[in-house]
C-alpha cells in the first residue's frame, strides 16, 4: 500500500504538511471529533482525513493515528469511510492489533445494503494482510462469491487470490478455487468471469509447484471448451481483460486446422482495436498458431503488419517503443516483410533517443539489395545529427548493413566521406567500421587505406577507434607510406596510453610492421617492446615478452605467428543463439522482447507469471526436442578427439613453468599448430567479441601465454579408464525423471568453473551445446543469474547404461557442483572426470 | 499484473502513491527517478519507458510534464502497461478537466478512489469513465483554467497524445457547472499530424499523416451518434509500395493506410457508406486512428539556404511559403536550424514590415529560431542571418548545420481531406437542440528540409 512508513521523508513541497508535530496535531484533532455528531462535523473530518493521507502519500509515517482513524470511522459519509478503508488498508499490516478493531465495523459493512459498501468493505477486509485475521475473511468472502450484485462478486474475486496470500492453507480449505472455477464459466458479468481467470491462473501457477492437481487444473484452463466459452464472450469482456483471455488462447493448441481458422476469423477484427495491447496480444495469438503452417504463418506476418505500424505512429512514444520492440522480433524473423516498407523506421527529429535508436536497428535489419541505398542515404544524413549519441548509431548501422551485405561499394564511398566530415566522435565511429570491413572485404584495402592514411592519429582519442587504426597501420603498412613513423611516435608517447587495449594493438602493430619494413621500423619495435616489457599491465607486459622471445627464437616462426596471411571473415557471430531467440518469440508480447533476453534470466521463478506456463515441465519438453536434433557428424568425430586430448587438461591450477615447458617454441613448426595459433592471434589482434569458434584445443596454449582471457589448466591427472559416450543418446523428459528418483546417488562433487566459462554461461544455451559436443545432453535447465542449475544425461558408447547428472552452477562465485548418478555405478568417477573436463573446456573453444 | 503505481512531480516528488500487492521493495519511487534522472545506457540521454532493476520492472510513460509509472515483478505485456498508464492518465484528466500537478496534488483523494477502482491487487477492473462515476464520491477542485498557457502546440502535445484544447474541453466529467444545468454538447475533432521531410532540393522524400477522430462527449441519456466520412474513403493501400508516388491520385480518393477503432465504435455500415455508429462513452477518446502515406500537398514549402560569406562568415536564408487557401490562417509557426558549433554571433533581419514575428539564437545548442505569430495562406516569409563564427570554416558548412524543423498549428485545416461529412444525434432533444463542433486542426509531427 502506500509509502512505506520508513520511507526516508524527502522535502515535502510548500503545499504539503511536514512532520512529526503536525501528526501530534492531526491526532488531537482526530480526538476531538471522534464522537463528534455536531453538524458539520463530516466536513471537518474529511479535511482531517485528506490531511493524513496526504502525509501518507509523501512518505511520512502517520501510522500512530491508527486508534483515532478507526475510532473516527463511524460514520455514513461514504467519502469518509473510502479515506478510512484507504489508511486502514495501508498500515493493518505494522499494527496487526489495532487492526482487528476495524474488523468489526468492515464485517457489518459487508452487509450493508448498498452493493457499493458491500464492495469496499470486502476489499479493505481482504487487504488488511493480517495472518491471524484471516478467520475473519471466509465467511463474508464466501457470501461476497455468491453475491446477487456483480461489483461485489468481482471485489470477491480478487479477495480470494488476496486471502491466498495471506493463508493458502485458508483458502484452498474453504474450496476457493472450485468455487471459482464454477464462477468463471457461469457468472454473467465479463470481469467476474475475467477475475476468476485472472485468480485461478494466479493461485494454480503458485500451487502447481507443489501439487500435481493444481497444475493439471491449470491445464484445463486452455482445455477447448474453456477456451472457446471465453472466446465466444470475447466482446464482452473490457479490452484489459480480452487481452487475458487472449494471452490464454495463444497457449492453446488447436486438434486441427479447421478450429485454427475458426479462431482466426473470430479474432480477425480485433487487429482494428485502438489499444495496442489487444492487437499485440491478437497477433501473438495468430503467429503462435499457425507455427506449423509454413505459409499461412507467412500471411499472417503481412495481415498484421499494417496493424502495428499504425500503432507505432498512432500512440504516445512509449506505446510506439514497445511496438517497435515487437516488430523488431518480427523483422528478425522475417526480414523480407518490411523491405518495402522501410520508410516507415526513418528518424524523425522529434522522436526521443530511445524510438530513434530501435528504429536504426530496423532500418539495419530490413536492409537487403533493393533498399540499402536509400537507407544508408538516409542513415548518412543522420550521421552529421546534432544528436550525437544517434550519430553515432547511424554510423554503426551503416557499418552493420555493409557487413551483412554482398554489394558493398556504394556503402564504402559513404564510410569514407565519414571519415573526411572532420568530426571527431564521426572519424572514431567510422574508423572502427572501416577496420571490420576491411576484415571481411580485404579487396577494399587500396581505397580506405588511401583516406585512413590521411587522419592524424592525434585527432582519434577514443581506445576502440585508435586501436582499429593502429591495427590498420600494422596490418596494411606496406601501403601507408607514414606507417612506421606514425607507429614510432605513438610508441613514444606509450606512457600517455591509457588503455591497454591500444598499448596491445600497438605491440602487435609494431611486429607487423618490422616484418615488412624492418629497417624503418626497427627503432620503433625495440622502443615498443621495451615499454611494453616495462608496462604495469599485466597482458601488455606478457605480450611483449612472448613476441621477445618469438623473435629471439626466429623471426621467420615470429612472423609466421604474428603476421600470417589471413583469411577474409565471412560472417560476424551472432550474438545470440537461435534458440533464446525461439524462446523469445514463445513469449511475444512480454517484457522478453524488449530486453531481448528470455524471462527466465530477468525474472525469478516465482514471478515468472503466466508466459512460462510449467517451469520444470516446459524446459524439459523444449530440450528434449533440441536434444533429438541429431548433432552433425563431423563434429561429433572431432569431439571424439577432443575428449582424448582433453583428458589431460583437467582443471586445477598449474604453474607458469610448466606452462612453457608444455608448449615450447618447436611446437610451432607443425603446420596445423601454426595454423591453429595464428588463427586465434588474428582473433586477438582484432580484440573481437565474437569469438571465432573453431580454434582447435591447441590453441588456447597461445592465448594463455599473451595472458588473454583464455586460462586453461592442464595439469597432469591421471588417466581415468577409457569411457566413450554414445554422440545421439536419446532419453525422454519421463524417464529421466523416474531415473533420477530411483537411482541412489553415486557421485557428488564440488568444483570450480572456469572464469571464461562463467563469462561464456551469460548465453544460456551455449553451455547445452558445448555439452552436446561432448555428447551429454540436457534436458532441463533453469535458474537464474547467479545461480543456474541444468540436468544432462548421456549414454556409454554400445551399452545401455545412462549417466544423470545435476549440475548446479554459481556464476557470482565460480563455484559449481554435480550429483551424477548412473545404471553401471562402477564407472560413474569416469563419467564424472570426463564430464568435468568437458566443461572445463566451455568457454574456450 | 502491476504492483504499484505512482505519479511523480518532475522533482521525483510522489503525487500520488498506491502499492497494490506489496511485493516490491521499498524505496522503489527514489530508485526509479533516480535510475530515470540518470539514464546512462548504451549512449542514450533519455531512459526508454521499460526498464528492469534488480527484478523489477519499471513502466513509465511523461503525461504533461508529470511521470506516471508503474511497476511489477512478473513478465507482463509491456504495451498492456503502458497504455494503461496513459489510459489512467487520460481517466484522471475526465475527472479533473485539467490534468497537471496542481489539480492532481488538489485531488489526490479523488485520484486514489480512482486508482482504487481502476486496479484491484494489480488486476485492472475497469478503465470507462463512464463505469467509474459510480464509485467516485468526491466532488473535483477544479483547478484555474485561465492560468494554463494559451493555446499552441505546447499545451496541444504536452500529454504526448492528440488531443484538441480549448476552455470547453476541460471541464470535468462529473462537476456540476455554475447555473447547475449541464450543457448538451459534443466535441468531434479531426487532429491530423503531418510528417514530411524535404530533400536538399527539395522534393519530398517521405511524407505521412498520423489522424485521430476524437470524441468527447457531453450529451445527456447516452444516444446514439452517427459520423459519416468521405463516401469514397478508401482504405489499404492494396499490394503496391506504401511510398509509390507514380500512381498520382488527383480523382480525390482518400486512401487510409490503415485505421483502427474505439471499441465502442460499430462498422455495420462502414463497407456500404463509410458510416460509423456508435454510442459514445463518457470522457474524452479517440473513435478512430488512421495513417495515411498517399501523396498530399504539404501546407509549407520551407527553402533553405547556407552560403559561406568569407572565412569566418556565413549567410543564413530561410523562406516559408504557405500553400493553403487564404481563408485559412497558421498559427505558432516556429522554425528552428541548428547551426555550425562554432558559431558565436547571429544578426537577423526580417523582411520590411514583418509583425508578430521573433527571432533568437540558441547559445547553448547553437540554434536559430523564428517564431511567427501567424501566416496566412498564401503568404511567403523571409528571413535573413548574419553568422560570424569563432573559428576559420573548413569542410562543407552544409554538413555542419541543419536540417530545418518546424512547427505549427493550422485550424479548420485538414491535408488528408478526410472529412466528417456529418454527425447524427439519435435523440430528440426538446428546443434546445445539442451544440455539435466539428473541429479540424493540423499540426506539424515532423515537419524537415534538408540543406
Amino acid at each position: 500500500m502506500a509509502p512505506p512508513p520508513a520511507h526516508p521523508q524527502r522535502s515535502p513541497s510548500p503545499s504539503q504538511p511536514s512532520g512529526k508535530s503536525e501528526v501530534t496535531d492531526l491526532r488531537s484533532q482526530l480526538r476531538q471529533l471522534a464522537g463528534s455528531r455536531a453538524p458539520g462535523a463530516d466536513d471537518a473530518k474529511r479535511d482531517l482525513f485528506k490531511k493524513v493521507i496526504s502525509n501518507m502519500t509523501i512518505g511520512i509515517d502517520v501510522s500512530s493515528l491508527f486508534g483515532e482513524m478507526v475510532m473516527c470511522s463511524a460514520t455514513s459519509d461514504i467519502v469518509l469511510k473510502k479515506m478510512c478503508y484507504l489508511y486502514v488498508g495501508n498500515y493493518a499490516k505494522v499494527n496487526p492489533d489495532l487492526a482487528l478493531l476495524t474488523i468489526n465495523f468492515l464485517q457489518r459493512d459487508c452487509k450493508d445494503d448498498d452493493p457499493m459498501i458491500r464492495g469496499l468493505a470486502l476489499r479493505s477486509l481482504c487487504s488488511l494482510r493480517v495472518a491471524n485475521l484471516v478467520e475473519y475473511l471466509v465467511g463474508p468472502l464466501g457470501s461476497g462469491l455468491k453475491d446477487n450484485n456483480s461489483y461485489v462478486r468481482t471485489v470477491a474475486v480478487i479477495g480470494v487470490v488476496k486471502l491466498y496470500h495471506i493463508s493458502a492453507s485458508t483458502c484452498l480449505d474453504a474450496d476457493f478455487p472450485a468455487t471459482l472455477k464454477h464462477l468463471m464459466l457461469n457468472d454473467p458479468d465479463t470481469q467476474v468471469v475475467a477475475n476468476c481467470l485472472s485468480a485461478l491462473q494466479e493461485i494454480w501457477t503458485l500451487e502447481s509447484t507443489s501439487s500435481e492437481e493444481a497444475a493439471k487444473e491449470r491445464e484445463t484452463l486452455v482445455s477447448k471448451p474453456v477456451i472457446y466459452y471465453l472466446l465466444n464472450r470475447i466482446k464482452e469482456f473490457s479490452e484489459w481483460a480480452q487481452c487475458l483471455v487472449l494471452e490464454l488462447v495463444a497457449k492453446y493448441i488447436p486438434s486441427d486446422n479447421s478450429e485454427i481458422f475458426d479462431i482466426m476469423n473470430l479474432l480477425e477484427d480485433r487487429l482494428q482495436h485502438a489499444n495496442g495491447a489487444v492487437v499485440l496480444a491478437t497477433s501473438k495469438v495468430f503467429l503462435h498458431l499457425t507455427l506449423s503452417m509454413a505459409d499461412v504463418h507467412q500471411q499472417v506476418y503481412e495481415r498484421i503488419k499494417a496493424p502495428l505500424l499504425t500503432q507505432v505512429s498512432a500512440g504516445s512514444p512509449e506505446q510506439s517503443y514497445a511496438v517497435l520492440s515487437h516488430l523488431h522480433l518480427l523483422v528478425m524473423r522475417a526480414p523480407y516483410i518490411f523491405s518495402s516498407d522501410y520508410k516507415h523506421f526513418y528518424c524523425q527529429y522529434n522522436e526521443p533517443s530511445y524510438v530513434k535508436k530501435l528504429k536504426l536497428e530496423m532500418l539495419t535489419a530490413v536492409a537487403n539489395e533493393s533498399n540499402t541505398y536509400d537507407i544508408v542515404t538516409e542513415l548518412c544524413e543522420y550521421a552529421a545529427n546534432v544528436d550525437i549519441p544517434i550519430a553515432r548509431e547511424s554510423i554503426r548501422a551503416v557499418g552493420k548493413i555493409a557487413l551483412q551485405q554482398y554489394d558493398v561499394n556504394a556503402i564504402v564511398d559513404r564510410l569514407l566521406q565519414f571519415l573526411e566530415m572532420e568530426k571527431d566522435y564521426v572519424t572514431c565511429e567510422a574508423l572502427v567500421l572501416v577496420k571490420d570491413l576491411l576484415r571481411k572485404y580485404p579487396q577494399w584495402s587500396q581505397d580506405c587505406i588511401a583516406v585512413v592514411g590521411n587522419i592524424s592519429s592525434k585527432n582519434v582519442q577514443e581506445p576502440k577507434a585508435k586501436a582499429a587504426l593502429i591495427w590498420m597501420l600494422g596490418e596494411y603498412s606496406q601501403d601507408m607510406p607514414d606507417a612506421p613513423y606514425v607507429l614510432e611516435s605513438l610508441v613514444e608517447n606509450w606512457d600517455e596510453e591509457h588503455s591497454a587495449e591500444v598499448r596491445l594493438h600497438l605491440l602487435t602493430a609494431v611486429m607487423k610492421c618490422f616484418f615488412k619494413r624492418a629497417p624503418e621500423t626497427q627503432k620503433a619495435l625495440g622502443a615498443g617492446l621495451a615499454a611494453g616489457l616495462a608496462d604495469f599491465h599485466q597482458d601488455v607486459h606478457d605480450r611483449a615478452l612472448f613476441y621477445y622471445r618469438l623473435l629471439q627464437y626466429k623471426v621467420s616462426v615470429a612472423e609466421s605467428v604474428v603476421n600470417p596471411p589471413k583469411q577474409a571473415v565471412s560472417v560476424f557471430a551472432d550474438s545470440q543463439s537461435s534458440e533464446i531467440k525461439d524462446r523469445i518469440f514463445d513469449e511475444f508480447n512480454s517484457l522478453s522482447v524488449i530486453y531481448q533476453k528470455p524471462s527466465y534470466m530477468f525474472t525469478d521463478k516465482e514471478h515468472r507469471g503466466t508466459f512460462e506456463f510449467s517451469d520444470e515441465l516446459a524446459n524439459l519438453t523444449i530440450n528434449a526436442e533440441a536434444g533429438d536434433s541429431a548433432v552433425p557428424a563431423q563434429r561429433v568425430e572431432a569431439n571424439d578427439n577432443d575428449l582424448l586430448l582433453s583428458i589431460t587438461e583437467k582443471e586445477e591450477g598449474r604453474d607458469a613453468a610448466s606452462n612453457g615447458s608444455a608448449y615450447s617454441a618447436p611446437s610451432y613448426d607443425g603446420a596445423s599448430a601454426t595454423s591453429a595459433a595464428s588463427q586465434s592471434l588474428a582473433d586477438l589482434a582484432f580484440s573481437s567479441t565474437s569469438g571465432s569458434g573453431q580454434a582447435p584445443a591447441s590453441s588456447f596454449a597461445i592465448d594463455d601465454l599473451l595472458g588473454l582471457d583464455f586460462s586453461v589448466g592442464a595439469a597432469a591427472t591421471p588417466t581415468p579408464p577409457p569411457l566413450s559416450l554414445n554422440p545421439k543418446a536419446v532419453l525422454d523428459p519421463g524417464t529421466f525423471q523416474q531415473k533420477w528418483r530411483q537411482l541412489p546417488l553415486s557421485l557428488s562433487e564440488d568444483f570450480s568453473l572456469s572464469p571464461q566459462g562463467v563469462a561464456a554461461l551469460a548465453t544460456s544455451n551455449a553451455l547445452l551445446r558445448h555439452m552436446q559436443s561432448h555428447s551429454i545432453h540436457c534436458i532441463a535447465s533453469g535458474g537464474q543469474s547467479p545461480n543456474f542449475k541444468f540436468f544432462f544425461f548421456a549414454q556409454k558408447a554400445e551399452s545401455a547404461s545412462i549417466y544423470l547428472v545435476e549440475l548446479l552452477i554459481n556464476s557470482s562465485s565460480a563455484k559449481s557442483q554435480i550429483k551424477i548418478k548412473a545404471d553401471d555405478q562402477s564407472t560413474s568417477q569416469a563419467f564424472s572426470t570426463l564430464f568435468q573436463s568437458a566443461l572445463s573446456k566451455f568457454g574456450t573453444a | 499484473m502491476i504492483s504499484q503505481f505512482f505519479v511523480l512531480s518532475q522533482r521525483g516528488d510522489n503525487i500520488v502513491f498506491r502499492d497494490y500487492r506489496g511485493e516490491v521493495p521499498k524505496g522503489s519511487a527514489e530508485i526509479f527517478f533516480r535510475k530515470v534522472k540518470f539514464w546512462e545506457d548504451g549512449g542514450l540521454e533519455e531512459a526508454p519507458p521499460v526498464f528492469n532493476v534488480d527484478g523489477v520492472n519499471y513502466f513509465h510513460v511523461k503525461v504533461v510534464g508529470l511521470l506516471f509509472v508503474a511497476t511489477t515483478r512478473v513478465n507482463t505485456s509491456p504495451s498492456y502497461v503502458l497504455e494503461l498508464l496513459q489510459r489512467i492518465a487520460r481517466v484522471i484528466k475526465d475527472y479533473l478537466g485539467i490534468l497537471n500537478e496542481d489539480s492532481l496534488r488538489k485531488n489526490f483523494v479523488l485520484v486514489y478512489e480512482l486508482l482504487d477502482e481502476v486496479i484491484d491487487f494489480g488486476y485492472v477492473q475497469t478503465t470507462s469513465t463512464e463505469l467509474l462515476k459510480s464509485y467516485v464520491f468526491n466532488e473535483p477542485l477544479v483547478v484555474d483554467a485561465t492560468r494554463m498557457p494559451p493555446l499552441g502546440p505546447a499545451t496541444l502535445f504536452a500529454q504526448g497524445t492528440k488531443r484538441m484544447p480549448g476552455i470547453a474541453v476541460t471541464k470535468s466529467v462529473v462537476a456540476t457547472e455554475p447555473g447547475g444545468r449541464k450543457r448538451e454538447e459534443i466535441f468531434v475533432d479531426i487532429i491530423e499530424k503531418i510528417s514530411i521531410t524535404f530533400s536538399s532540393s527539395g522534393y519530398i522524400l517521405t511524407s505521412e499523416i498520423d489522424g485521430t477522430i476524437q470524441m468527447k462527449s457531453y450529451l445527456s441519456g447516452n444516444p446514439e451518434i452517427r459520423l459519416a466520412l468521405n463516401d469514397d474513403l478508401a482504405i489499404g493501400r492494396g499490394q503496391g509500395p506504401v511510398y509509390g508516388y507514380r500512381s498520382s491520385t488527383g480523382s480525390g480518393v482518400v486512401v487510409l493506410d490503415d485505421c483502427n477503432f474505439h471499441e465502442s465504435v460499430r462498422l455495420d455500415s462502414f463497407e456500404v457508406d463509410r458510416t460509423l455508429s456508435l454510442v459514445p462513452p463518457d470522457g474524452e477518446f479517440p473513435v478512430m486512428n488512421y495513417r495515411m502515406t498517399q501523396e498530399f500537398k504539404p501546407p509549407f514549402r520551407i527553402n533553405a539556404l547556407i552560403e559561406e560569406a568569407g572565412a569566418h562568415k556565413a549567410e543564413v536564408i530561410l523562406k516559408v511559403r504557405a500553400e493553403f487557401a487564404s481563408s485559412i490562417t497558421a498559427n505558432t509557426i516556429k522554425v528552428q536550424m541548428p547551426l555550425p558549433k562554432y558559431t558565436n554571433r547571429v544578426s537577423f533581419e526580417l523582411e520590411p514590415g514583418a509583425s508578430g514575428q521573433t527571432t533568437d539564437f540558441k547559445e547553448a545548442n547553437k540554434r536559430l529560431e523564428w517564431n511567427l505569430k501567424k501566416v496566412v495562406g498564401g503568404c511567403e516569409h523571409t528571413l535573413r542571418a548574419k553568422l560570424s563564427f569563432s573559428q576559420e570554416l573548413h569542410g562543407n558548412i552544409t554538413k555542419e548545420s541543419g536540417p530545418v524543423s518546424m512547427t505549427f498549428t493550422i485550424p479548420m485545416y485538414n491535408a488528408s481531406r478526410l472529412q466528417v461529412k456529418y454527425l447524427q444525434i439519435a435523440k430528440k432533444y426538446g428546443t434546445h437542440e445539442p451544440y455539435r463542433w466539428v473541429r479540424y486542426v493540423t499540426q506539424a509531427n515532423s515537419y524537415v528540409a534538408r540543406i
